[in-house]
């Protein structure tokens, strides 16, 4: 049958405040239990909410990357439920005015056929929220203990259309979005300390169909498990309606260790929330001036980047698009060009091949890099003046991963300066053609392949420092006699 | 006279002029506390030591020639505000045992005034109530009558001031509870404008009608203390940034041309006879000292108390959620499941008027019922609002009564809510408007107090208690104290 999956996205993204939003309290992660937690994050009778200024304008910088209108007045709301890692019994958060409105994100697909296509999906709102805190169930002999130091970190939840079709559309539109928030400086990313959290809503139908019913995945922390647990849901709902069953709404929870979801709860479970207006908190207005202001700040976001990169730089989509996936990259990338003066095609080669290669394999991160864009950019300079071979580079690279010192020095120290003097190189080839009068002969009668040998023999008078495209020119002349 | 006759402005001259020490004004009236508070049950906790400490410290304050109008001066402070170290119960079970770890914005600012705190005055149970017969710790007595309720929800505050317990005392009103216990017993209270006073450490009950203010024995002690305590305060989102007025020196100002409206709706159906006459006569002393009478309307004014009890239990269902017995106030023992902590601990710590605020509150904010019910009420507020902005391009202030009647008798009307909810008719539209609202004596009535109301338009608290105090100048009703606590 010619099913059709529908799939909508809730991200929390968690912003990279340095306190919470609503109080002075510390947002760091790890700390030891409740050790950031004050009165108002533990929820004390008496206290009251006052927005971090911080948390909205990065609200605001999301809103206006993704297009989307930023509301000129937003309201904060409760969220009622009881819950022990809740502290007030309610949770402030947007409902009917959030801070910002409908936008949209363009991903890119792979066509099958080594191509890419592009497709729009829609963003519905997202709205700031305080984020709850944990509970603990292991260590504790049977009792539940509560930590509260996430309680209150300020978060954005994004809503998307239901204009996701399959489970890879899904992970293409997390992974821009991931980049897009890191980008913008208003979210870590890091997904395994929960700084970008994602529930997926997942129907099923026949082409051409109205919607089916939707259950929602709770919590899929990484783009694997969420590619995984969308196909598991898609897949099991089509069974159950093939099988003459009917989807329940529900909420479900994915299991990584078997790749299955199972039902938390179902629909008639789920709480009244009683939103209203929180009256400790005036409504928020943004004046034009203080969203120009922002707008104004925005970075230049990863497309634009890209376009650029292609443009002014001569590079291949491909490496554009590498070089601009984290903003670090990019401005690493740019400085090794601006400081070498190299030609940005082989900056580009040395960045996204050599450098991500070898960070890959010891483990860092660019920003972490133990050879700095300055270094870089010294060692692709002796390239580029011929003073090393692409060999040599190679070595030196090694060395200076290994922090033996800057480009020059470690090439001073090797003895890798190749020898571009011609007349130096010219002496090396007479000297060896002088040797090897009867290879020589056979060459001259025809047998090509000696040039290898006497390219050989040349390198090795040269204890093979020679310029390798000037004595493979110069050997060619003289052979040819 | 005795120390406890005193105004407040003499109590400070008499510090100053070393006629008297902080140590022993305290220690008179903690004296009179334990002669007398066994009747009337004013104070949850007396702090004696910690105010013969701040007592002691005023005194050398006041001897390097230093110190303010308040330094040295003694008051109590109602149990909804949050003292550091120091049990802040709100009337209730669910906070029996809980030590504020903070002060709250105005115990800060007062205590930086130099005043000593003589303990926590007692209240309605999370100042839900309207004769201080909800508190968990028991009711508090009207000392003109220990028959009597004294009002509330901050019955504790009037009954110590009334009774010479305290010269003067922290209240909140959030539907009239500062202004309805003063009418009751022969006290000037005033409710100022909403954001006027931070909310910060005061324990809410109704977020948006909330505000802090005090009870004493005349407008002038009123205005001394209002002015330490109000301003912006960074930690309360809705307090207003706004210099504060001068109030002590607006007090001399002549009332001539002063334009004063009498809302027909305040003198219909309902009001006591012996209180009308009271505010009848109340008016002429006003127009004697040169304003002018007009009446003015305010038609909204039957909607008051349904929108009232609609906002205010849903404001306070929310509220009150974070009493779960998880980190603080009281955990029923013995329980097994999440859901049997939560159901036992807020049943046993919360009282059944607290419990019934919380059920309407959460009805009205229930889906399905939100827009019938809690959207429906914001809408009267704000007919409500408009009819004082109206009424406010006509005249300066507005006059009324404060309550229907005198005081009742206790477990007179703890069987009828409603009639105990309409006990706030004249009072809830300022805080449904948000404007300032002041209680004053004007008259006695079968030898019990009546009040008389005046309300301002948004921050004309300096205006409001003028007029008060040019009339308390003219009459001497304020001066009366009840004779049992003499």
């Amino acid at each position: 049958m010619n099913w059709e999956a529908v799939i909508g996205l809730e991200v929390h993204c968690q912003l990279q405040t340095k306190s919470k939003i609503f109080s002075g309290a510390a947002t760091a992660y790890g700390a030891e239990p409740n050790t950031q937690a004050d009165g108002v994050t533990l929820g004390f009778p008496g206290v009251l909410p006052v927005l971090n200024g911080e948390a909205l304008r990065m609200a605001v910088t999301f809103g206006l990357a993704v297009g989307a209108e930023v509301a000129e007045r937003c309201v904060f709301a409760r969220k009622h439920y009881f819950y022990p890692d809740l502290p007030k019994g309610y949770q402030i958060s947007q409902y009917e005015l959030p801070i910002v409105g409908k936008g949209k994100l363009d991903i890119e697909l792979d066509d099958g056929r080594g191509g890419v296509t592009h497709k729009t999906i829609g963003i519905t709102r997202a709205h700031m929220e305080e984020d709850a805190g944990k509970s603990l169930h292991e260590n504790f002999s049977g009792a539940t203990g509560i930590d509260l130091n996430r309680a209150g970190t300020p978060l954005i939840e994004i809503v998307s259309e239901p204009d996701i079709r399959t489970a890879q559309e899904a992970v293409a539109y997390l992974k821009k979005l991931h980049q897009l928030v890191v980008y913008l400086g208003i979210c870590d990313g890091n997904m395994q300390e929960g700084s970008f959290r994602c529930d997926a809503n997942v129907s099923v139908r026949r082409k051409g169909e109205p919607f089916g019913t939707r259950t929602e995945t709770k919590n899929v922390n990484s783009f694997r498990y969420v590619e995984k647990a969308i196909e598991y849901e898609i897949q099991r709902q089509i069974e159950v309606i093939e099988g003459g069953g009917k989807i329940i709404q529900e909420t479900r929870l994915f299991n990584p260790d078997t790749g299955e979801t199972k039902s938390m709860r179902v629909k008639e479970d789920a709480n009244d929330y009683r939103y209203f207006p929180d009256p400790d908190l005036l409504p928020i207005v943004c004046t034009p001036e203080y969203i120009a202001a922002i707008r104004a700040s925005l970075p230049e976001l990863p497309e634009a980047k890209r376009a650029r990169f292609e443009r002014d730089y001569g590079l291949s989509p491909y490496d554009a698009k590498t070089l601009v996936s984290s903003r670090e990259l990019a401005a690493y990338y740019e400085a090794v060009v601006k400081a070498s003066g190299a030609e940005p095609k082989l900056c580009a080669n040395w960045v996204a091949t050599n450098l991500l290669g070898a960070l890959n394999k010891i483990g860092q991160d660019i920003d972490t890099s133990p050879v700095s864009a300055d270094a870089l950019a010294g060692l692709l300079k002796r390239i580029a003046d011929k003073t090393i071979s692409g060999n040599g580079a190679k070595e030196v690279f090694e060395a200076m991963l290994a922090g033996e010192g800057d480009a020059d020095s470690i090439i001073k120290a090797k003895g890798l300066v190749q020898i571009t003097d011609e007349s130096a190189i010219v002496k090396a080839i007479e000297e060896v053609i002088a040797k090897n009068p009867g290879q020589l002969a056979e060459y001259r009668a025809g047998k090509d392949k000696l040039f290898g040998f006497f390219v050989g023999q040349a390198m090795k008078a040269t204890q093979g420092k020679a310029n390798p495209d000037a004595l493979n020119r110069l050997l060619k002349e003289k052979l040819a006699g | 006279m005795s120390l406890h006759e005193l105004s407040l402005r003499e109590l400070g001259e008499g510090l100053r002029a070393k006629k008297f020490s902080s140590r022993e004004l305290t220690g008179h009236y903690l004296g009179r506390i334990s002669q007398h508070d066994k009747a009337l049950n004013s104070y949850i906790t007396v702090t004696a030591d910690r105010a013969l400490a701040q007592a002691d410290a005023a005194d050398k304050t006041l001897a390097a020639g230093a110190g303010g109008a308040l330094t040295g001066i003694p008051l109590a402070q109602k149990d909804i505000f949050c003292t550091s170290g120091v049990r802040t119960s709100c009337g209730s079970k669910m906070l029996d045992k809980f030590i504020a770890p903070y002060d709250a914005t105005i115990v800060q600012k007062l205590d930086a005034a130099g005043m000593v705190m003589l303990g926590k005055a007692n209240m309605d149970e999370f100042a839900m109530g309207s004769s201080n017969e909800t508190s968990y710790y028991g009711p508090v007595k009207n000392p003109w009558d220990l028959e009597r309720v004294p009002g509330g929800s901050s019955g504790g505050s009037v009954a110590a001031v009334a009774a010479g317990l305290a010269p003067i005392a922290t209240a909140t009103d959030t539907g009239g509870s500062i202004r309805q216990p003063a009418a009751l017993t022969n006290l000037t209270g005033i409710k100022p404008t909403y954001g006027r006073v931070s909310r910060y450490g005061m324990i809410a009950f109704a977020s948006s009608l909330d505000q802090a203010g005090v009870v004493a024995h005349s407008a002038e002690d009123a205005a001394v203390v209002l002015q330490a305590m109000s301003g912006f305060d960074p930690r309360d989102s809705t307090s207003v940034e706004r210099p504060v007025d001068d109030y002590i020196s607006g007090l001399g100002a002549s009332l001539k041309g002063l334009r004063i409206g009498l809302p027909k709706e305040y003198f219909a159906e309902g009001l006591d006879p012996g209180a009308r006459a009271c505010i009848e006569a109340a008016i002429k002393v006003f127009e004697g000292l040169g304003a002018s009478v007009r009446e003015v309307s305010l038609p909204s004014s039957p909607l008051s108390v349904p929108t009232y009890y609609v906002v205010a239990p849903a404001e306070a269902s929310s509220n009150l959620a974070r009493f779960d017995g998880v980190r603080y106030g009281h955990r029923a023992e013995g329980v097994h499941t999440l859901e049997e902590l939560y159901k036992r601990s807020r049943g046993e710590g919360f009282g059944a008027e607290v419990q019934r605020r919380i059920m309407i509150g959460t009805y009205v904010l229930s889906h399905g019922y939100y827009d019938a019910y809690y959207l429906k009420a914001q809408k009267v507020r704000r007919l409500i609002y408009d009819d004082f902005r109206r009424a406010f391009g006509e005249v300066d202030l507005i006059l009324g009564p404060t309550a229907q009647s005198v005081a009742f008798k206790l477990g007179d009307k703890t069987d009828d809510p409603v009639a105990m909810y309409l006990n706030d008719i004249y009072t809830i539209a300022a805080n449904l408007a948000g404007i300032p609202a002041m209680s004053l004596p004007c008259g006695f009535h079968q030898d019990l107090p009546i009040g008389m109301q005046l309300m301002g338009n948004f921050f004309d608290e300096g205006r409001m208690l003028n007029a008060a105090h040019q009339y308390q100048q003219a009459t001497d009703f304020h001066k009366r104290r009840p004779q049992a606590f003499a």
